[in-house]
């Protein structure tokens, strides 16, 4: 019934990286005059040491790089096919060889049918041009006809929901109606294969929702065959009932999403240390540009314990003036589902404003963590008190082992239940059950040890 | 569909035809968001050549009192040469910023990139349309009558169009890779202006050298739009013509050369 649509055989490619001595950090460019004034450095210093009879030197290393290595997979027709893996483990170099932006160094890859390649929603978007012709610019740009587009163009700007702007410049668009006319023309594509990168990481939740809606439509209803990219694991396993986890380039695991999430989850390894520096991690749903967070500290004993006192103070940087800012960390468990979120402003609403660009820092106590014990992973997050536009988010930003506490009943680490996280104390008054007396009222209360 | 190694080569040529869709998509845009962005957009493609025209006209003609073609009136024979250098020079700068102006298309989608630059010269040819209007008016203004060499105008367009056309290829191709190459072409433009025959007759360039002379590809581009245009005045130098067409071709079979050769590691490097 269902034959390999994709197939990839011994997949390779390799990057060059030049180091140049003295060259300080990595340059986004070459410039051609700093090319001109190694080669004339190079030439130089060669010739001093020609005149004082050494053996010139070759200075110059050449890295190789290989972003992916010896790949194999097939995929079958109508298979939705998650992809997980760190940064740089070879997850876009993949997409943008499949989506033929750029050529393998070795191996190939057979596809049967038409690829439809969303890196990026809004691809090629011209602020100055209006909604109405940037579906259309787009839509070229992803590969559609024009007969296509106009023939989806209610349908896209049904779903975008920007029906009254369609004759505004894009440029006066808020992000969200941006991003929701972008995904919009994308969702819209009808490849045989679709292939997606992490491109769910933006607009509001609610948006965010109806985007997966519609993944899941085109990949379930309309039997496509889709790889899909993402960081967000909750989401991966929604959508995907197989993955690949790439690691360096290669192939760690390929099998059914849970046992594959979980277990590159657990591989993450755990995190002790005390400080674990943020700034560099991916982040989802935002960008981290207006508050970026940059560390968190644990103040308490670790690894956690359950029913012990918890503390961390989370570092962050405002870049300017910032109103209502309300921050968050939740753990979830090792699919990514999330089970707990303290958020600062859940019962006084204080949500602080800060008038300035500076560093700022800020500290969450929980009392007696109720987390029964397990591994969990820790998102942090930080968004607009009032909107649902988030400032920046790291999901997974860590992972923690909770350990039984003193306070924690034996059973909880032979026995657990398998769908209960949380083990919390509540209010509880005992009292003695008279059977003798008929009345309702129990006034004699055993005083707690 | 089979993707490999040195594949890319295979299927371009037909790929550049199945991507013929975007490639007016993206000459339209180019288009309208020239005529979009400013009033003056528009009004700049008139007024550019106008005032070049005059100062062409005062500085070579009554000042350096340099000669006209045969009997045609100077500033129709300046407009003439400028007809075809807008063209040359607007469509070379445009097109070999190009590939970097899309940057973020390369990264992220795949298409012939050949169609990129190709698209900026569209915007060149219209801004090209509209000086050939204000040349019409300045003929009626004239009362000069166009001949029937008009007809064979779009000939030399197209030559203009593919003197243009291989420099820019090779030049927005080495712009990927190293970006401060852009600043070279304004200083293309500039001396070529006035390498070029355009605020004075290439006969006032001595008979001897005059075949050396049309080893500038715009040379044969604006004696042969005199030609057209000035009817009998503007005699064609054949020996030159055929020198500037060879010249021509060779860059556009270079540029393209040099550009298919960088196009695989475009996307690597923008």
């Amino acid at each position: 019934m269902s034959e390999a649509v994709i197939a990839v055989e011994n997949l390779s490619k390799r990057y060059l990286v030049e180091h140049k001595p003295g060259s300080q950090g990595h340059k986004r460019y070459t410039a051609l005059r700093d090319v001109i004034g190694a080669e004339l450095r190079n030439f130089a210093r060669q010739a001093v040491e020609l005149a004082r009879g050494q053996h010139p030197s070759q200075r110059r290393e050449i890295e190789e790089f290989w972003a992916l290595k010896d790949v194999n997979f097939e995929v079958k027709e109508g298979e939705v096919i998650g992809i997980i893996g760190r940064n740089g483990a070879g997850k876009s170099t993949l997409l943008k060889i499949l989506s033929r932006i750029t050529e393998p160094t070795a191996g190939r890859i057979m596809l049967r049918g038409r690829v439809g390649s969303l890196l990026e929603v809004g691809t090629g978007f011209h602020p100055e041009l209006t909604g109405r012709e940037n579906i259309f610019l787009n839509g070229a740009i992803l590969g559609m006809t024009r007969r296509e587009i106009a023939k989806k163009f209610d349908e896209i700007v049904a779903f975008a929901e920007v029906e009254r702007f369609l004759d505004t410049p894009v440029k006066r668009y808020s992000s969200g109606m941006y991003v929701r006319l972008a995904f919009a023309v994308a969702a819209h594509l009808e490849p045989d294969i679709l292939v997606v990168d992490e491109v769910l990481a933006v607009g509001d939740i609610e948006f965010q929702q109806k985007c997966l809606g519609k993944m899941d439509e085109v990949s379930r209803r309309e039997g496509r065959t889709v790889l899909f990219v993402s960081h967000n694991m909750g989401v991966i396993n929604k959508l995907c009932p197989t993955t690949i986890w790439l690691d360096r380039g290669a192939i760690r695991r390929h099998g059914s999403t849970a046992a594959v999430i979980r277990e590159y989850l657990s591989q993450g390894g755990l995190n002790r240390n005390r400080i674990v520096k943020l700034d560099q991690l991916p982040r989802q749903y935002a960008d981290g540009e207006d508050v970026r967070l940059l560390s968190i500290e644990w103040l308490c004993d670790l690894p956690l314990r359950h029913g012990d006192e918890v503390k961390a103070r989370i570092v962050f940087e405002t870049r300017g003036p910032v109103a209502n800012l309300a921050m968050g960390i939740g753990f979830g468990d090792l699919s990514g589902k999330r089970i707990l979120s303290y958020d600062t402003d859940i019962h006084e609403g204080y949500r602080p404003s800060f008038a300035r660009a500076g560093l700022y820092a800020v500290e969450v106590q929980i009392d007696a963590l109720p987390l029964q014990p397990d591994t969990y992973v820790l998102d942090i997050g930080c968004r607009h008190g009032d909107s649902e536009s988030l400032f920046d988010m790291i999901p997974a930003a860590l992972q923690l082992e909770v350990l039984a506490g003193p306070t924690t009943p034996g059973f909880l680490t032979t026995y657990r239940h398998p769908n209960v996280r949380l083990n919390l104390n509540g209010r509880w008054e005992w009292s003695v059950h008279d059977s003798q007396s008929s009345s309702s009222n129990y006034p004699r209360v055993i005083s707690r040890l | 569909m089979v993707i490999e190694h040195g594949r890319y080569e295979r299927n371009y040529w037909l790929d550049l035809w199945r991507y013929r869709e975007l490639f007016r998509v993206l000459a339209w845009r180019d288009l309208a968001v020239r005529y979009k962005q400013t009033v003056i957009g528009a009004a700049w493609a008139v007024i550019r050549p106008f005032l070049t025209m005059l100062v062409f006209t005062v500085v070579f003609g009554r000042i350096a009192r340099l000669p006209s073609d045969g009997a045609a009136p100077y500033p129709l024979m300046v407009f003439a040469g400028m007809l075809p250098w807008t063209f040359f020079s607007t469509g070379l700068s445009e097109a070999s910023n190009s590939l970097i102006n899309n940057a973020n298309l390369i990264s992220k989608v795949y298409f012939p990139r050949l169609i990129v630059p190709t698209a900026t010269i569209v915007v060149a040819f219209v801004d090209f349309l509209i000086t050939f209007f204000m040349l019409l008016l300045l003929m009626v203004w004239y009362q000069y009558p166009p001949g029937w060499r008009m007809l064979i105008l779009p000939t030399f367009t197209l030559l203009a169009f593919f003197a243009s056309m291989g420099p820019a290829l090779w030049i927005t191709a080495l712009n990927v890779k190293y970006r401060d190459f852009r600043y070279v072409i304004p200083f293309i433009v500039q001396f070529g202006l006035y390498v070029s025959p355009v605020g004075f007759s290439s006969s006032v360039i001595p008979e001897q050298w005059r075949l050396l002379y049309s080893l500038n590809p715009m040379v044969g581009v604006i004696d042969g739009f005199r030609w057209c245009i000035l009817g009998g005045e503007s005699p064609l130098y054949l020996p030159g013509l055929a020198a500037s067409i060879c010249v021509a071709v060779c860059f556009l079979w270079l540029g393209i050369h040099r550009f298919r050769n960088m196009e695989r590691s475009f996307a690597d490097l923008v």
